[in-house]
């Protein structure tokens, strides 16, 4: 039974992808979205048999590299059973959205395939027992994410936003790469079970003068900081919503991206023994979340504005892990996937509504019109901006109040970094709204109806989720003394308790913070022209997104592709490899025969004397026998 | 008793005037022809002084030999450089050059 929720999706994958031109557009919908509907019962077992009875499952099924001793298996603990269950749900409400979104779509069967493919790969990498089969379901979802940002692979942008979102992560797969050969060299083993249980004799060993347990902890973040999208490496996110909008809130906003931190998660043993390392990713989670959340402020287009959002909130998951709250960060996983997905699917109805546009500047004035979106679209922003009593206020609240508890300068840092990000997260969630919905129309088409069951039911669940879980499953997943997790997180230095102390001023900073970013948003978007004018300044700085792509552009890819073109391709390939290869030998072969050549000039007297020369040179060593033998003759005579 | 160095040095200087016939001729294949009669004879010439000193008669045998073969070798020849310079309306060696490579 455990194993179906793996195969169910895996079955809809090659029914669709191989018979997808015998059963239709049609029959891909039925079969892809019940078999996942299948694997949602499913999660839902396994959810109550881990979670609520407390019976981790551990299932071996076969051995597969027997070199290093890797064997496939899946291991199904409570943050795996979380997991699947975020993940099955999330996924068939958008398979089930999906079908009213892409009607009409040619490619139909394809798409269906892709998302169960998605689905397969994801509950791969969440239920792996080894850092190996992990890495397979982290680069099945990888790939998955390009096949399907480019599902419309006429389009040049999202050729291009695919290969970008390939490439960037790259760079991540490369550090996650290196910390598989690390852990191997480390701990002569893969599996979760040996590594993490030898973890504690390994604290202080070094390596080439570093920690070992820091290198790991360092290259496992780097794979993390290239999925989920960090500082330096999310670039990729925002191009990736030229994707269809069901993607981008399947994959893009509530599990692929959270890849990284549920790396981050699972190996919480090894970060836990890692204190540096763990700064560092409090305060890259940090400044991820203030930067991208900053540069969601200006954007015009909707998605692109979810886009940034969704950076930002992983920002938050990461800097929870960085503070050593590992439920905490799950626990915002888990309502921001709901609230997330809501946003987005709502968006991908407002733009079927406005026609296929998504420039927020021409839109507006539809919420008479689209009652039901709108009204959702508000419970996803307000869970989203952290609003009280709604499932993202219970996490994210949580978060800066733990961060808040902890004295350092790293954590005083991310939260006041966390509390201007809260700001930000209402000014752009109701400037979304207002343009959307509020201010008057300015341009653009609408349809004359909201959207059928399948758009609005996905919505309804979605909607209901995001106002409810964050309150029912508080206690459970962070509450104090929960023995929920068993295990499954190692949690060192747990201040929940010292957070709740906090003074009531200190509490209540990033609600007044939000609070405020929502009037200000009131009142900016209103008045336009003498405010922007005043910042023109920053607002070129941040639509132009901290100039990242520009700095890294210019300044690092250009001299690689430099030193690639002129080093690599001129020098080393087309010249000294060229050289001393083909057209080198060529040339010389080409030169001995034409001087070889010439010595056969055709007149018989050279050949005569070359005959003559050959014959002297031929008999030189027998010279001396030539000698005695005369010498005999002339004593015989 | 005969010395070797009289009677066989003459023998070398022939052959060896043969040879650079041979080698240093550039204008008739009749020269040519010469200069490859001078070595056979040269050549006989030495088998019968071996012969002579070895005191062995087979020296003797094959300069009949040589001698037969060089007449008709020379045979050949002429009939060669007749049909030549039918076919090239010349006889000399320096356009001899077909065989260039």
């Amino acid at each position: 039974m455990y194993l179906s929720v793996l195969a169910l999706p895996l079955m809809g994958f090659l029914i669709c992808s191989i018979g997808g031109r015998y059963i239709g557009g049609r029959g891909a919908q039925i079969i892809s979205t019940g078999l996942l509907m299948g694997s949602v019962l499913v999660g839902c077992l396994i959810f109550y048999e881990v979670c609520l009875v407390q019976t981790p499952v551990y299932l071996d099924v076969g051995s597969w590299i027997p070199i290093i001793d890797l064997r496939w298996g899946f291991l199904f603990d409570s943050l795996t059973a979380v997991l699947i269950l975020v993940v099955t749900v999330i996924s068939s409400l958008v398979h089930f959205y999906s079908i009213g979104y892409m009607e009409g779509d040619p490619h139909f069967p394809r798409f269906m395939a892709y998302l169960s493919l998605f689905t397969f790969a994801m509950l791969v990498l969440v239920t792996a027992d080894n850092f190996v089969q992990m890495f397979l379901g982290w680069e099945g979802v990888g790939i998955v994410s390009y096949l399907l940002i480019n599902f419309w692979f006429t389009r040049l942008q999202a050729n291009k936003s695919g290969i970008k979102a390939l490439v960037v992560n790259r760079i991540g797969d490369w550090g996650l790469v290196l910390a598989l050969v690390i852990i191997y060299s480390v701990f002569k083993g893969l599996d979760y079970q040996s590594v993490f249980s030898l973890v504690p004799y390994l604290v202080g060993e070094t390596i080439w003068g570093f920690d070992k347990l820091e290198v790991v902890a360092l290259f496992l973040f780097l794979g993390a900081i290239g999925k989920s999208a960090q500082l330096g490496l999310h670039m990729w996110l925002p191009d990736a919503m030229e994707g269809p909008t069901p993607v981008s809130a399947l994959i893009h906003a509530a599990t692929m991206v959270t890849a990284g931190v549920v790396l981050i998660l699972r190996t919480s043993m090894i970060f836990e023994k890692a204190p540096h390392v763990l700064i560092f990713v409090t305060v890259l989670g940090g400044l991820t979340a203030f930067v991208s959340a900053s540069i969601g402020l200006v954007q015009n287009d909707l998605k692109r504005v979810i886009a940034y959002s969704t950076c930002s909130q992983l920002g938050y998951m990461i800097f929870a892990c960085g503070l050593s709250h590992y439920s905490l960060s799950c626990f915002h996983l888990v309502t921001h996937a709901f609230f997330k997905a809501l946003l987005f699917l709502s968006a991908g109805v407002v733009i079927h509504g406005f026609l296929d546009e998504q420039d927020m500047r021409r839109m507006g004035g539809v919420f008479t019109k689209f009652p039901l979106t709108y009204s959702l679209m508000c419970i996803g922003s307000f869970s989203l901006l952290g609003f009280p009593f709604l499932s993202g206020y219970y996490s994210k609240d949580l978060i800066l109040e733990v961060a808040g508890a902890q004295w350092g300068i790293a954590t005083v840092f991310v939260y006041l970094l966390g509390s201007v990000t809260a700001l930000f997260t209402a000014y752009y969630s109701i400037r979304v709204l207002m343009l959307t919905f509020w201010l008057p129309i300015r341009g653009g088409q609408i349809k004359s109806q909201e959207g059928g069951v399948f758009l609005l039911f996905p919505l309804l669940v979605l909607a209901s989720l995001s106002i409810f879980v964050g309150y029912f499953v508080k206690d459970m997943l962070v509450g104090i003394g929960s023995g929920f997790w068993n295990n499954a997180l190692i949690e060192e230095t747990n201040n929940l308790v010292e957070g709740e102390f906090l003074p009531f001023s200190l509490k209540m900073f990033p609600i007044f913070l939000a609070f405020l970013g929502l009037c200000l948003s009131f009142s900016l978007v209103g008045l336009r022209l003498e405010l922007v004018r005043s910042l023109k300044g920053v607002y070129g700085f941040l639509s132009k997104k901290w100039y990242f792509d520009k700095i890294i552009n210019e300044w690092l890819v250009a001299p690689i592709l430099n030193v690639g073109y002129q080093v690599c391709f001129k020098f080393i390939d087309q010249g000294v490899l060229q050289i001393f290869g083909p057209v080198g030998s060529m040339k010389v072969f080409s030169k001995i025969s034409k001087d070889v050549r010439s010595i056969q000039t055709g007149q018989i007297y050279h050949y005569v004397f070359m005959f003559v020369l050959g014959i002297v040179f031929l008999l030189a060593p027998f010279e001396s026998f030539f000698l005695f033998l005369g010498l005999l003759a002339f004593l015989f005579v | 008793m005969v010395d070797i160095t009289i009677s066989l040095v003459p023998n070398l200087i022939l052959f060896v005037l043969g040879l650079w016939g041979l080698i240093l001729n550039r204008k008739n294949l009749i020269l040519m022809l010469l200069s490859l009669e001078l070595i056979l004879l040269s050549v006989n010439l030495m088998f019968l002084m071996y012969a002579v000193l070895l005191d062995d008669i087979e020296g003797q045998y094959f300069a009949f030999y040589v001698l037969t073969i060089a007449a008709a070798e020379a045979a050949i020849g002429l009939a060669l450089l007749v049909a030549f310079y039918r076919l090239r309306g010349t006889i000399a060696v320096k356009f001899m050059n077909l065989m260039k490579g």
